[in-house]
């Protein structure tokens, strides 16, 4: 018999296995939070460790704003991906853009409150254990954002370009998966830095 | 059964030119050749660390030798620790995954070729970059060479004022770039092992090789990513000027200690759940038995892939933390003993009343029984508190660990060496060659690490450069380093019968062992798509049943 066959005659059972994109998506997730426990593990274990000023709650704003921007980004998101998968691709387009938006718009928030923080109080990532834990973690979850813009914006210029299809969606999910992810990040990052830190 | 019916599609064709066939190399996506890409590549950093531990083994043979100054001894254990673990265990373990995992899940590839390529060079990039410290790691002051800080680098030694220069970045970012490289095979196999395999084989009928892949590649996300997250801060401490690990600002430097070991002891159990994978593949094939207890062994290997993520504080008794965090680590640590405990006594039952071929792989996995057996008692006794403060930090515990990773896990690699070489190779390797290396590795494992245990009692302390004599060390010492000498020597030997069984051995054909898991079905080495048409199982043994219509394995299952 030729070799590669192992089949047996009567075999016929019905075979299905989760898709690859999803589950390669989850594990890269799983990694990422273990890094972000880390992160966050040591900010509230330093929490009103620092030897000197400024305290977090003599400087910090809770961004409530920008907090909400990014939130409904992840239901935007959402709905793009589900008029992706009806073939409905200017809506998704439109709604891809809104997405790309309000994550900018949450960077901006970021931006102004570090140069708040650096010219008006004078707190820097070398100041004190506050300012090392502060600018570590937001920062961290920054550059995830950032990375996931870069991403959103590939897909919006393919999109542009007319070469996003009915048939991407399911890639379309795997990204919007990471994006969800960075958004919950920032539930985390917000209480712990925003309500417990204060 | 006969396998001749797919032959190699270049076979007939001259081979290509030189330069034709490295750039295939290098630009490869294909799992089998990255698979060896990994094993080569782990051979060269096995044989480096080696050097270095017989450095520092000459240096230690008698008190008061001048074989290397403190400094270069100093470099010689932080790099030997951190290439044996980062660029020669970790890196074999992956490559035999890749090869295995999708030969024997009946599959072409691996879920993502080309993140598999891209995590192969990260990590040679990885390596690479540490011993550029060697190079380049003189910074300010002429202070630094390699790093010096130990494996385990703790704070604050790590710091911009006790460690001057860069050979500590190299560390950092040589492992942070490498650790991506692990990250990305993990998620690689878990991908591949849910997603890709033939019809017919469900979680339950995988080789075990697949599960304890499986798990072992879950623990790498999970543990790695901590020390990815660690390096940064680290980072942070030393270029922005962060106070993570700064005492004098707050910091604390039992931070890093507890962020190390989350990472460091998982990190055991990511290097020997695959050596228990080889050896559940070879045992029961040279003891002619199915595997005793599968859905045991499952479940034993899963329960230690939890525990092990709780016991890493055991790491760091000497330290001093409270009685509540010391009992709960004391207990947690000894419950591991339970489930590896049950993967011996199956491996134990599989052998039990089998029809034994002593065979080199089999040697090798029966010493590992033996050895990993005596690792494991050592283990529980320093798991134990009290005894952990008598001889936390001392030759006992470099013993003891030794036993572990030599003992346990190079023992089955070996194993596994000689019992998939003929399917990498297509050529059978030398029995007498296999044994001869086999042999002196096992007197010289014994003579290095049984004796290391008593200068340890003794209370002779890891990582000194030397030793006052008339302290009841110097015989054990010298015993130790000769221990190496022979190691060597057999290291030699297996070197010796690869090579010469790659260009003179026997045609293997594509099933020598008459074994039962998938990758025996194709022809040896496989075809770059592995399989003609993708095979369909019914049960475990898929071979089994296929040369045994009339009782088939999935009768029973």
């Amino acid at each position: 018999m030729s070799a590669p066959s192992a089949t047996m005659p009567e075999a016929n059972i019905p075979w299905s296995l989760p898709a690859r994109g999803p589950v390669g998506m989850y594990c890269l997730i799983a990694a990422e939070t273990a890094i972000f426990t880390i992160f966050v593990v040591a900010y509230i274990f330093y929490i009103g460790k620092s030897l000197s000023g400024p305290q977090p709650q003599d400087v910090l704003r809770v961004p409530i704003f920008f907090t909400i921007c990014l939130l409904s980004s992840s239901l935007t998101m959402h709905f793009a991906v589900k008029l992706l998968r009806g073939g409905r691709m200017r809506s998704f387009g439109l709604w891809w853009l809104l997405t790309i938006a309000l994550g900018t718009i949450f960077l901006v928030g970021t931006f102004r409150e570090w140069r708040h923080l650096i010219y008006d109080e004078g707190l820097t990532i070398q100041t004190n254990l506050f300012g090392t834990t502060y600018y570590s973690l937001v920062g961290l979850h920054a550059f995830h954002v950032t990375v996931g813009l870069l991403a959103l914006a590939t897909v919006s210029i393919f999109t542009l370009l007319g070469h996003v299809r009915q048939e991407h969606a399911e890639r379309a999910e795997v990204l919007s998966l990471y994006w969800h992810f960075v958004d919950v990040v920032w539930v985390v990052v917000f209480v712990v830095v925003y309500v417990i830190g204060r | 059964m006969s396998t001749e019916s797919i032959p190699w599609p270049n076979s007939a064709v001259t081979p290509a030119p030189l330069v034709e066939r490295l750039h295939e190399w290098v630009t490869t996506v294909d799992h089998k050749r990255l698979g060896i890409l990994y094993i080569l590549y782990a051979l060269l950093f096995l044989v480096i660390g080696g050097a270095e531990a017989t450095i520092m083994r000459i240096q230690l043979i008698r008190p008061h030798n001048h074989f290397v100054s403190p400094q270069v001894f100093n470099r010689m254990f932080t790099m030997h620790g951190t290439t044996m673990i980062f660029f020669s265990a970790m890196p074999i373990l992956f490559g035999f995954a890749n090869y295995l995992i999708p030969l024997m899940i009946g599959a072409r590839d691996m879920a993502f070729p080309r993140l598999n390529a891209f995590s192969f060079w990260m990590t040679a990039f990885g390596g690479l970059l540490l011993y550029v410290s060697f190079l380049g790691g003189d910074g300010l002051y002429g202070a630094g060479n390699a790093p010096d800080v130990g494996w385990f680098a703790y704070a604050p030694l790590t710091s911009k004022t006790f460690s001057r220069g860069h050979s500590t970045d190299f560390w950092i970012l040589s492992l942070l770039v490498s650790g991506f490289g692990s990250i990305g095979t993990a998620i690689n196999i878990i991908a591949t092992i849910l997603c890709m395999r033939c019809r017919g084989m469900t979680l339950g009928k995988m080789p075990l090789l697949a599960w304890l892949n499986l798990t072992m590649a879950g623990l790498v996300i999970l543990a790695v990513s901590p020390l990815t997250a660690a390096q940064l801060m680290l980072l942070v401490d030393r270029y922005l000027g962060g106070h993570f690990f700064d005492t004098q600002a707050g910091g604390s430097a039992v931070m890093w200690m507890h962020f190390f070991w989350v990472f460091g002891h998982p990190e055991v159990y990511v290097l020997v759940i695959p050596a228990f994978a080889f050896a559940s593949e070879i045992i029961p094939v040279f003891s002619r038995k199915a595997i005793f207890g599968y859905p045991v062994m499952v479940a034993a290997t899963v329960c230690i892939g939890f525990i092990s993520m709780s016991v890493w504080a055991h790491h760091m008794f000497t330290v001093g933390m409270s009685s509540a965090a010391n009992t709960f680590f004391v207990l947690s640590t000894m419950a591991i003993a339970v489930p590896t405990g049950i993967k011996i006594f199956n491996w134990l039952a599989t052998m039990w009343g089998g029809q034994i071929h002593f065979k080199t792989p089999m040697l090798f996995c029966v010493a590992f029984l033996f050895q990993f057996l005596i690792a494991g008692l050592t283990g529980v006794m320093l798991s134990s508190a009290p005894f952990d403060w008598q001889l936390g930090n001392s030759y006992f515990v470099i013993a003891h660990f030794h036993y572990v990773i030599v003992g346990g896990i190079l023992f089955t690699l070996f194993g596994a060496f000689y019992y998939w070489f003929p399917k990498m190779s297509g050529k059978m390797y030398n029995e007498a060659l296999g044994k001869l290396h086999f042999w002196l590795f096992i007197i010289g494992f014994h003579l290095t690490f049984d004796f290391m245990h008593i200068p340890g009692i003794l209370g002779m302390p890891r990582r000194i450069y030397t030793y006052e004599p008339g302290r009841g060390w110097d015989i054990w010492n010298l015993i130790v380093t000769i221990g190496v000498f022979v190691q060597a020597a057999s290291m030699l030997v297996f070197i010796g019968n690869l090579l010469w069984s790659y260009f003179r051995g026997e045609i293997a054909g594509s099933d020598p062992w008459d074994a039962w898991t998938l990758e025996w079905s194709t022809t040896s080495p496989p075809p770059p798509y592995n399989f003609a048409a993708i095979p369909e199982v019914k049960s475990r043994r898929p071979l089994w049943d296929l040369e045994h219509p009339e009782d088939p394995d999935w009768l029973y299952e």
